[in-house]
């Protein structure tokens, strides 16, 4: 199975402020981006992250090939339960997510 | 036209002095720099602290006061000390001093505090002044009598106000990032959606271009847009650099909330004017109704103890999640049987899962683990007692009892580290003011010779 770093440039993942998260991922190509747009939805993301649906934010950016998640934080930022000050390391979640064939 | 100077995205995070140099050249308006961020954490509201060190923020700061004096213009710093709180401001309006004394410069500072006082907040809330952001949190009074600090984030008009007093310098507690930057801009008049999207651009510093560590860029506005131009000499602006900025740090890459309405970057164009520069036009301000700035708040949320063992032997390794928990159920049930109060013990295991806990699915060993054990407690003595009972387990506790006692890796002696006090974020809400200087303090000082 391919996994979504496999095929996209770049997933990055940083707090926006302590109590929101964003994940973009460069898709490099529209080719990428319109797989990415089909093969990622909101549904899978929502459950990689533990989070619910209605609080996931999703934006197609198709200008720059960007697929972009935004959801509250899992823990909010610097709490006891928070691991990742910074929250670059969620996207390693989404990056070895498997995606399906074009 | 309104020319500002980025010397770089933060003070104390470095920059390049001959693209420094090539700013002030440019002839700039105003020089603006950011002081913080919540980025690091609560500690630093929490306390009122530094997260730089102190040397090195005095030896940027001096460097980017030259480069003040040489342009002849206004200097801004936003969010100073890190979190902007008063004792922050404090203490870079010290440091500014200690160099004003060294160097001979008589300087007027503009000092804009944005300190809360918790009772004032009571009564704003009382009032129905304070509203809550997604996602919410729960405020009460009290609540808000336990932070150690809250900070309102002013806007432009409040920049705006500083830089009347004719001040060469405007230390500012805490400010949006973008208020800094669109102030000048938008007193003269220019855009306003391009003086906040410019802003925006620009207060990483040179991370819209493709050299992000040269640190300095130029944002020139005028009265359709605005061109960043980077100034270190290998640092490129292209339209991707710019528009992918608006990704960076934002839950929304389209709309950005600031004190008295927002930006909307929906329908912005990107051109390039050269392979190093770019202009963008068509990003729209919507004022709103009524005049909100965001609260940040920070309070006490007990004390740490942590303390790090290292795992090497293959068994235990193989078998660590089990480990943990049998030394977890026996240490917090010997614990809770001596020490009078409350405690939490986590065991977390660096080399399997520390970064992402159960959301990572994809977790494995490799030939050693560490596991740190942190005890969160009302009070530092209880926390060090707990995580001296914990000591003995991560030094000898045995998988099973049918074997010889085992000994693992302490790195240090003793292996508890007191963290002191801990702080959380508590607030995540807007206060509605009738006038933009209501909830901020601007006084101006005298210093130098």
């Amino acid at each position: 199975m391919t996994k979504l770093a496999d095929i996209v440039t770049k997933v990055r993942s940083k707090n926006a402020g302590p109590f929101w998260l964003t994940i973009d991922i460069f898709c490099g190509s529209s080719d990428v981006f319109r797989r990415v747009c089909g093969g990622v939805s909101s549904e899978i993301v929502a459950n990689a992250m533990g989070a619910d649906l209605s609080d996931l934010k999703r934006f197609e950016i198709a200008d720059l090939n960007v697929v972009k998640f935004s959801l509250p934080r899992p823990h909010i930022q610097g709490t006891a339960l928070d691991r990742d000050m910074h929250g670059a390391s969620f996207a390693s979640i989404l990056a070895e997510m498997e995606i399906g064939a074009p | 036209m309104t020319k500002v100077l980025i010397p770089s995205g933060a003070l104390g995070l470095g920059f390049d002095r001959a693209a420094l140099a090539n700013g002030v050249a440019a002839k700039p308006d105003l020089i603006a720099i950011d002081g913080g961020s919540t980025d690091s954490g609560p500690h630093y509201l929490g306390t009122g602290t530094s997260k730089y060190a102190r040397g090195s923020v005095k030896t940027e700061w001096a460097d980017i006061m030259v480069a003040r004096a040489e342009a002849g213009v206004p200097l801004v710093i936003g969010t100073a000390g890190t979190s902007g709180a008063d004792d922050a401001v404090d203490w870079l309006l010290d440091i500014t001093r200690e160099i004003a004394a060294e160097t001979g410069e008589r300087l007027k500072i503009a000092v804009l505090k944005s300190g809360q006082d918790s009772g004032k907040m009571v009564a704003a809330l009382a009032a129905g002044c304070v509203t809550p952001l997604s996602p919410v949190l729960e405020i009460s009074e009290a609540l808000l009598t336990s932070c150690t600090n809250i900070v309102a984030l002013a806007g432009a008009e409040q920049i705006q106000a500083a830089l009347e007093t004719g001040a060469d310098i405007v230390i500012a507690g805490r400010t949006t990032d973008t208020a800094i930057i669109s102030a000048l801009p938008l007193a003269q008049g220019c855009h306003p959606g391009g003086a906040w999207h410019g802003a925006k651009i620009g207060e990483c510093g040179a991370l819209a271009t493709t050299n992000p560590g040269s640190g300095t860029i130029l944002i020139e506005f005028d009265d359709e847009g605005f061109v960043i131009t980077p100034m270190g000499s290998d640092a490129r602006a292209t339209p991707y650099t710019v528009s992918a900025h608006m990704l960076y740090e934002n839950s929304d890459p389209f709309l950005l909330y600031e004190p008295g309405g927002h930006l909307d970057v929906t329908a912005a164009q990107y051109e390039a004017l050269d392979p190093r520069r770019v202009r963008v036009t068509g990003s729209q301000w919507v004022p709103s109704d009524r005049y909100r700035v965001k609260l940040e708040g920070a309070r006490l949320a007990g004390y740490q103890t942590v303390s790090l063992v290292l795992v090497r032997e293959p068994r235990y390794v193989a078998n660590i999640r089990a480990w943990c928990s049998d030394i977890h159920r026996k240490c917090t049930a010997k614990a809770r049987a001596s020490v009078a109060g409350q405690f939490d013990l986590e065991l977390r295991v660096i080399g399997l899962d520390a970064t992402l806990g159960e959301l990572d699915s994809h977790a494995q060993t490799g030939s050693e683990v560490g596991v740190m054990g942190i005890v969160t407690a009302e009070t530092q003595a209880i926390a060090q007692e707990v995580a001296k009972i914990l000591n003995p387990y991560l030094l000898h506790h045995a998988l099973t009892e049918q074997e010889e006692m085992p000994t693992f890796a302490f790195p240090f002696s003793p292996t508890e580290m007191s963290r002191g006090a801990i702080y959380e974020f508590c607030l995540n809400h807007v206060l509605e003011l009738d006038n933009p200087m209501d909830a901020f303090d601007l006084t101006t000082v005298e210093v130098g010779p």
